[in-house]
């Protein structure tokens, strides 16, 4: 996958493989409507990363990042610096890999950018407006700079506002909003022309709880409508994990790991999770981690003298106990817990693994 | 979709040709430079100067009119001369007017996009950088149009059918002068504001920096042509490159005493720089390395 270490397969089965040919024009073949023959982005992944590597200088930002992405809504994360702003940054054009392509949509970044701009809508991190505009006016030009017609622009502008929630505010200056408008406001222009594919940079960023939960109820929103997909970087593990099917955790400019959150809904994985005492310290634990395993159960370390396990068939929490009082160690917590995205998270901190098991 | 269904629905329509789009940029920019009275007030005072000239050159084919103004006739009569001299004066007067107009216009063309982050918002969308600069200039290219190179046309157009169709054909280098000089005047001064109004962020200051390039490298270049008793320290000044040209195209006597070859080729160079500057920073994002 990156920096040598084995890549795990993230194609989602029974998806096509790309092969939608080029626009001719730069602009994207698949307008419905406008093309009998179906909607050409359709069976596409969203995004293909091949072996993508992007430079500041000479200083290495993303290092060889192969995936394939293809769920509804797709999360972002990593710490600060991960690298997740310039990799949204590199898919629209803005950096020129170093090495390696990307695919949007079966388009590839470095023939067939324009056309794959057509395609997205996409809400920046930092503040972003034209001074000395309305809202419905910005809206407006930007739906025209995506090929809109004017009259078109601005009755879709008017839309978009009123679907973020900003009829009302409409009129106003976009400079004049606070950072909640403002941040509705950039919601509403990446909206406005009818996007394939949406790329969410921090949207929350700045936001009191009331307006970041109706962001969020947002972003849902429009990824249950199904019309356009979603790409929503974020380092706030809630948002993402409120709103995303699939996440990709970035480290350092790598993949550290990759997790189709659906699944993980769907299997529904329990385990437990352990806080125990010892007076051997790490070796106790680990003492006891060895005997569990040796019961048939799966068993992870964790912060604290915490342990989490998976009892297979068969295995009691009787067993775990009666382990514990043969190694003079006390349990002082168990509880049953479900995989959170918190713990994929925390794992793809602490090492570079793929997601499994824990 | 009626606004009160307030949900998210795919755009299904036709689209604008993707060559027209950067007429855009120019459409929404000049909408909100006609909204501010101070320059509406400046544009309409661009109009007086050609059409005084319009009246000299009306009263110049009918002299009798004057008689009604009791204006002595036999003083003006010399003095009215519509040749390649009285364009060349009026293209100095519209350039001078272009030169304040561009100082209003020209700063808050490029500059508010980079401090709010707006670049990021047009090149994420089916749009160029080159459309994005090309647009920007079509601002200034519109209007300056407007009072150099329109006005220039019809006054030689105005007088060519006074004076009878020969005239025009007589004086067809006038009209390439027209045409020629005020292109070169166009860009020569909005090449640099935008170049400027891409690297200062702060619009008043921007000006002030435009008014520098306008009138600093005047002096700087007296100065060192004195020092160095040459006259070849011109080239650094914007005015007089535009002034040697000018000369040459209508073939008039300047007290610029350059070539207008070697001033063409250093506004050439003028307009490569200001075109390098203008790629090196419109840009999506800056990248610190």
């Amino acid at each position: 996958m990156t920096g040598g270490a084995p890549s795990p397969s993230l194609d989602v089965p029974g998806r096509e493989p790309p092969g939608t040919p080029p626009a001719e024009s730069g602009e994207p073949r698949g307008r419905p409507g406008k093309e009998p023959g179906g909607d050409p982005v359709a069976g596409a992944p969203i995004v293909e990363l091949d072996g993508l590597t992007v430079h500041f200088g000479r200083r290495p930002i993303l290092r060889g990042l192969t995936a394939s992405l293809s769920g509804r809504c797709i999360g972002l994360l990593g710490p600060n610096g991960a690298g997740k702003t310039t990799l949204l940054h590199t898919l629209l054009g803005f950096h020129p890999p170093a090495a390696g392509t990307a695919r949007v949509f079966g388009r590839d970044i470095r023939a067939e950018g324009r056309a794959i701009r057509a395609l997205m809508g996409y809400m920046p991190e930092t503040d972003a407006f034209i001074a000395g505009m309305s809202a419905v006016r910005f809206v407006s030009l930007m739906a025209e700079l995506s090929g809109l017609p004017p009259a078109h622009a601005l009755e879709r502008a008017h839309e978009a506002l009123f679907y973020v929630g900003l009829g009302e505010a409409r009129y106003r200056q976009v400079g004049s909003y606070s950072l909640g408008m403002k941040q509705l406001a950039k919601l509403a222009q990446a909206l406005a022309h009818g996007p394939r594919l949406l790329f969410l940079d921090e949207p929350t960023n700045g936001l009191d709880p009331p307006a970041r939960e109706r962001m969020l109820e947002l972003i849902r929103g429009i990824r249950d409508k199904g019309d356009v997909k979603v790409i929503l970087s974020s380092h706030l593990l809630r948002d993402v994990e409120e709103c995303c099917e699939e996440v990709l955790v970035l480290k350092a400019g790598q993949i550290a790991v990759y997790a189709n959150l659906e699944e993980e809904r769907r299997a529904n994985r329990r385990f437990l999770e352990l806080e125990v005492r010892t007076g051997r310290g790490e070796d106790g634990i680990g003492a006891f981690a060895a005997a569990a395993q040796a019961l048939g159960c799966e068993c992870a370390a964790g912060f604290r003298q915490r342990l989490k396990l998976v009892l297979p068939e068969g295995v009691g929490v009787r067993d775990l106990f009666r382990l514990a009082a043969e190694r003079q160690l006390q349990i002082r917590r168990l509880d049953f817990k479900r995989t959170s995205l918190e713990d994929i998270f925390l794992q793809a901190m602490e090492g570079s693994g793929s997601h499994g098991g824990l | 979709m009626a606004v009160y269904e307030r949900t998210y629905r795919r755009y299904d329509g036709e689209l604008t040709p993707a060559w027209s789009r950067f007429l855009i940029v120019p459409r929404y920019a000049l909408r909100e430079v006609f909204r501010k009275r101070l320059f509406v007030a400046f544009f309409a005072l661009c109009f007086v100067a050609p059409f005084i000239s319009m009246l000299v050159i009306y009263f110049r084919h009918n002299l009798p009119a004057l008689q009604l103004l009791e204006i002595p006739l036999d003083r003006l009569k010399d003095k009215l001369l519509i040749d390649a001299r009285f364009f060349w004066l009026g293209m100095w007067f519209q350039g001078i007017e272009s030169a304040v107009l561009v100082l209003l216009v020209a700063p808050a063309l490029l500059s508010p996009d980079l401090r709010n982050n707006g670049l990021a918002l047009y090149l994420s969308r089916p749009f160029s950088r080159a459309e994005y600069v090309a647009g920007k200039l079509a601002v200034l290219v519109y209007l300056l149009s407007l009072i150099t190179l329109v006005p220039g046309l019809l006054l030689f157009f105005f007088q060519g059918y006074l004076e009878g169709a020969g005239w025009i054909g007589e004086n067809l280098r006038i009209a390439g002068a027209v045409i020629a000089g005020s292109c070169m005047c166009i860009l020569a001064l909005s090449l640099p504001a935008l170049a400027i109004s891409a690297w200062v962020k702060w619009r008043p200051v921007a000006r002030i920096a435009l008014i520098a390039l306008f009138l600093v490298p005047i002096g700087f270049a007296k100065a060192v042509n004195v020092a160095l008793d040459t006259h070849w320290a011109w080239l650094l000044s914007l005015w007089h490159l535009i002034a040697a040209l000018w000369a040459g195209l209508f073939g008039v006597e300047s007290s610029v005493d350059l070539p207008a070859g070697a001033a063409a080729a250093a506004l050439a160079g003028l307009f490569l720089a200001c075109l390098w500057l203008l790629a090196r920073r419109v840009r999506a994002y800056e990248v610190v390395r």
